[in-house]
């Protein structure tokens, strides 16, 4: 005859404790931290092409990428001024979790840093679920994706501290109803700092970039 | 594709709490899992069969309790069943809203012998 035994464990309970090592870690070096995730093709990448060298001479910053594979994305971080950029291919793996960070944590001397940014996998779903152990998690909208998104991913929309709308400068030229966006963001993440931009002509980055800073400093 | 890893935390999990009551065999595992926990019920089972093989909890069944999702409205405490199409509050159209369920993902109990 079987028992039942009580277990009444959050699954996902190993990787959030890494996590949480991984932000001692970086909260000890004094570096503020953020998890970029997107879509593919939101413009993660882009994003941080065009902030790095806005941050110059302001932050020193640091940039591990995520990647299924090849490390075009950290060679782009390396060219637009990164002071270190790691590569973190996940071999085939959806997004990134608490031990592949630890992996690229390992490869940084976190002390010559004021910002760490890591973008994660290309992906709406599964980088929402496996924390990392950064301070903030920021998502990269886009206009091109359509103004569905936040009611077809709560759980990734929910979760973030701070909503980019990239590529607005497309805004006259496709059907996305910004109002019906933003009534799905504030439903379930009400009031998240967000910053309508556009990488391609640098509308709105300044006020992003200014929050890092703000945040980098504090 | 992330329930391999996923499902090899929950056979982590359940042969700990086996150990420890010193069983014998683990015969089903009772898995809780909201709508909006983004994992695939299908895909655990088939990697369960791979790594479980050789443990005391390869002939486990996996049952899975699926809860669905649930928003309170902050405005007027409604509570309501969001689609993916609608968010915001049936009732009084208010946004800014509280998920009370749809995100568990556990591993409830285990039945052992």
């Amino acid at each position: 005859m079987p028992t039942n035994i009580p277990v009444v464990e959050n699954i996902l309970n190993a990787n959030d404790r890494l996590a949480q090592e991984n932000q001692a870690r970086i909260d000890a070096a004094g570096v503020f931290s953020i998890n970029i995730i997107a879509s593919p093709g939101a413009g993660k990448t882009s994003l941080i092409e065009q902030t790095l060298p806005l941050l110059k001479d302001k932050l020193r910053v640091a940039v591990v990428d995520g990647d299924i594979a090849t490390s075009i994305d950290a060679d782009r971080a390396a060219q637009a001024g990164a002071l270190a950029s790691i590569q973190v291919n996940t071999g085939g793996d959806c997004h990134l979790d608490a031990v592949m960070l630890r992996g690229a944590l390992e490869q940084l001397d976190l002390t010559q840093f004021d910002l760490l940014i890591v973008e994660n996998v290309g992906n709406l779903v599964c980088p929402a679920n496996f924390k990392l152990g950064t301070h903030k998690t920021v998502l990269v909208a886009s206009v091109p994706e359509g103004d569905d998104k936040p009611y077809k991913y709560p759980g990734t929309y929910r979760g973030v501290d701070a909503l980019i709308i990239n590529k607005v400068d497309l805004l006259p030229y496709v059907n996305f109803r910004m109002d019906y966006f933003q009534q799905g963001v504030q439903v379930l993440n009400p009031g998240v700092t967000t910053f309508p931009l556009s990488c391609r002509t640098g509308e709105g980055l300044a006020a992003w970039v200014g929050w890092l800073v703000q945040n980098a400093k504090k | 594709m992330h329930e391999l890893p996923v499902t090899q935390s929950i056979l982590k999990i359940a042969l700990d709490h086996a150990e420890k009551a010193n069983a014998q065999r683990i015969t089903a595992l009772n898995i809780v899992m909201g709508e909006l926990s983004s994992m695939v019920d299908d895909s655990i089972q088939f990697y369960w069969e791979i790594v479980a093989r050789d443990t005391i909890a390869e002939k486990a069944t996996l049952n899975f309790r699926r809860v669905p999702a649930e928003l309170q409205c902050m405005t007027c405490f409604h509570k309501y069943h969001p689609t993916d199409k609608e968010l915001v509050c049936p009732q009084c159209g208010g946004v800014g809203a509280k998920i009370i369920a749809g995100e568990e993902f556990a591993l409830e109990s285990i039945d052992v012998e």
